[in-house]
């Protein structure tokens, strides 16, 4: 799936609704219908992560008269969107006692760069985790490296210092707590929270 | 004799009223030794005239627990007992010499008309004993000599804390028996986790032993890293509940705590000075992890190390004058000691693949810490003084060892059945136990200073 591609076509879309809905004066039924549907395709696109951008267009033109309602969907909706897609590919993971971002992640940083760079009010938390080896005081400063090396990789996309922070937890919060390597394998991770 | 003033100083331990968690420790030793001595202590005497509470703590039994989880004695079965004497004059030292134990212990409970106990113990030798039985005939006279009573102990107790008297009684007959001073009227400080509650980290307080249990805090993020101030009555740790490293001091007399203004970025693993005066921490303020001391009077910072690696897990020296700590400065993580006059760094490990997390023994003798050797972190101890190191532990994520006050024993934190719990190891590896938890993990274990004044 591709962020960008979903950005793109949420960016063609917007202007062609709020377009269309200043050139309307009908009804409240049909407005209802088109609301619903309109609505539908653009989240669904988000949710489902379809990349025809194409059907997203169609909804907005399909719709020659009264389509006020999609002012419901403002700037703030859209990038609303574009956090909740951001936040399903959101965690960088890391190999045994490695702090350096490895290259399987830089689209997904790029995603999080671009939007951070489009929208530079959204701040962004980055967590460092560790694995349970080892001991929780080495742990905490390995899971400040991992959140800073990803700083580091979003700094060196563009993206301003002043938009992120950092935390890290160590080993105190694995998201698998059953003290296999598996585990320790999902537990070594960078989370970017917006 | 000031011993009598010394039970009484029992009483000026200034103790805190929490919320009692049910949820108790409790020691299971599953690696004895066996040179551990045979001793006896025989259930105390009541002496009231009302029948004894039924509910009144079993003072032996807990007296044989402290000295069987010492991992040196090996108390002797009740059912297994030739007699149950309640003063000297009633033992019968030839059936107690068949028993094979070395010593017993006998006493007395007196209900007092305050409500407290009059508790009257002895520490009696078998074999001298047995041969004392016969007056010995000294400068021409018969005497019958009594230097098989080791210990001869009356003390007023108030019952708000019974087994505290209990250990306070170990600690009296462990000393007497080893030459050490006893550690068991102490208490440990440690994290519990069960995330399956609405407040999933939890720090809490008990007796070493497990028992006495409370719950001091409890939040939705991270608690971390305890650590007594000397007196026992003050713990440091960190917290995230702000979403961030926060460094709190708990006073356990009045329950309040007092939060340690936090620097930029990581604020973690606070360890009180030996005089109480400063807490160590590592603070990430400069760019990365580095080893400060902070002057909790004068709030001035100091930073000890600068280090493009990490610097991490700091823990003072007994006599104040160094801290050890674990730096990746080598390459691998490695322990180190600063001179806090010269601020001469000095590498003190050399074997295993890593050496994390160190404190010095009591004694100044030992480094205990985590040692990574074949993928397997345990705990092991280095002789400071010829670099022998000894494996303490044979876990797999053996971490955060704490020393007892007497050098005795480590506890530390080990995964058992899939879940992280408590151990314990004596400074010489052959005993082991675990202190299985009821529900959750635990983890993070601090080992109290005595909690009792030495006064001779």
């Amino acid at each position: 799936m591709q962020l960008n591609k979903i950005l793109k076509s949420l960016v063609i879309a917007l202007p062609m609704l709020t377009l269309a809905a200043c050139s309307s004066t009908t009804d409240s039924t049909t407005n209802d219908g088109v609301e619903s549907s309109a609505q539908q395709t653009v989240s669904d696109t988000a949710v489902n992560g379809n990349t025809g951008s194409g059907s997203n267009v169609v909804v907005g033109s399909d719709t020659d008269v009264s389509i006020d309602p999609v002012e419901n969907l403002t700037a703030e909706e859209v990038k609303k969107q574009v956090i909740d897609e951001l936040r399903k590919r959101h965690v960088v993971y890391f190999g045994f006692d490695q702090q350096a971002v490895t290259a399987q992640y830089g689209e997904l940083l790029q995603d999080h760069a671009n939007f951070l760079i489009d929208n530079p009010a959204v701040k962004v938390l980055i967590e460092g985790h560790a694995d349970e080896r080892g001991t929780p005081g080495y742990n905490i400063a390995l899971g400040e490296r991992r959140a800073d090396a990803v700083v580091k990789y979003l700094n060196n996309l563009g993206v301003s210092s002043s938009q992120i922070s950092t935390v890290s937890y160590g080993e105190e919060k694995p998201v698998d707590t059953s003290h296999t390597d598996a585990a320790f394998a999902q537990n070594r991770r960078a989370v970017l929270v917006y | 004799m000031s011993i009598s003033k010394r039970f009484l100083s029992f009483f000026i331990v200034c103790l805190m009223q929490i919320q009692i968690a049910h949820a108790a420790l409790e020691i299971v030793i599953t690696e004895g030794t066996n040179s551990a001595r045979p001793v006896a202590v025989v259930p105390f005497k009541w002496l009231g005239t009302q029948p004894q509470p039924k509910d009144m703590t079993d003072f032996a039994s807990v007296i044989a627990d402290d000295l069987r989880n010492s991992g040196r004695f090996s108390p002797l079965e009740r059912s297994l007992m030739p007699q149950t004497p309640a003063t000297e004059s009633a033992v019968d030292y030839a059936a107690w010499k068949e028993t094979g134990v070395e010593a017993i212990v006998i006493g007395t409970i007196k209900p007092l008309q305050d409500g407290r106990l009059q508790i009257h113990f002895q520490l009696v030798n078998v074999l001298s004993g047995f041969k004392n039985q016969t007056p010995q005939k000294i400068d021409e006279q018969l005497v019958k000599n009594t230097d098989h009573i080791k210990l001869n102990l009356k003390g007023n107790f108030s019952t708000r804390r019974p087994r505290h008297i209990s250990h306070r009684l170990s600690d009296y007959i462990f000393e007497n028996l080893t030459g050490i001073r006893g550690a068991f009227l102490t208490r440990i400080a440690y994290v519990a986790i069960n995330y399956d509650d609405k407040y999933p980290f939890k720090l809490l307080i008990s007796d070493y032993d497990g028992m006495n249990q409370h719950v001091l805090f409890r939040s939705t993020e991270p608690v971390m890293s305890p650590s007594w101030d000397p007196t026992g009555k003050k713990l440091a740790y960190m917290s995230m509940e702000d979403k961030k490293h926060e460094i709190w001091i708990y006073d356990l007399v009045t329950q309040k705590r007092e939060l340690i203004e936090p620097y930029k970025g990581s604020n973690i693993l606070p360890v009180f000075s030996p005089d109480g005066s400063k807490l160590s921490m590592v603070l990430s303020k400069s760019g990365q992890a580095d080893v400060y001391v902070y002057d909790l009077k004068t709030k001035k910072l100091d930073r000890l190390t600068k280090n493009r690696g990490i610097d991490t897990e700091a823990s003072w020296a007994p006599d104040g004058k160094s801290i050890v700590f674990t730096s990746e400065r080598g390459g691998r993580p490695q322990i180190y000691q600063i001179n806090l006059e010269s601020k001469k760094i000095k590498r003190l490990t050399f074997e295993g693949n890593a050496n994390l997390n160190p404190s010095i023994s009591p004694d100044g003798k030992n480094l205990v810490m985590v040692s990574l050797q074949k993928g397997k972190y345990s705990v092991t101890k280095q002789d400071l003084s010829d670099g022998y190191v000894q494996k303490l532990t044979n876990g797999r994520l053996d971490k955060s060892p704490s020393i007892a006050p007497n050098g005795s024993m480590v506890i530390y934190s080990t995964v058992v059945k899939g879940k992280q719990v408590l151990s314990l190891v004596s400074m010489d590896g052959r005993f082991k136990a675990v202190l299985p938890a009821s529900d959750g993990e635990v983890k993070a274990p601090a080992w109290s200073p005595f909690l009792t004044s030495k006064k001779n």
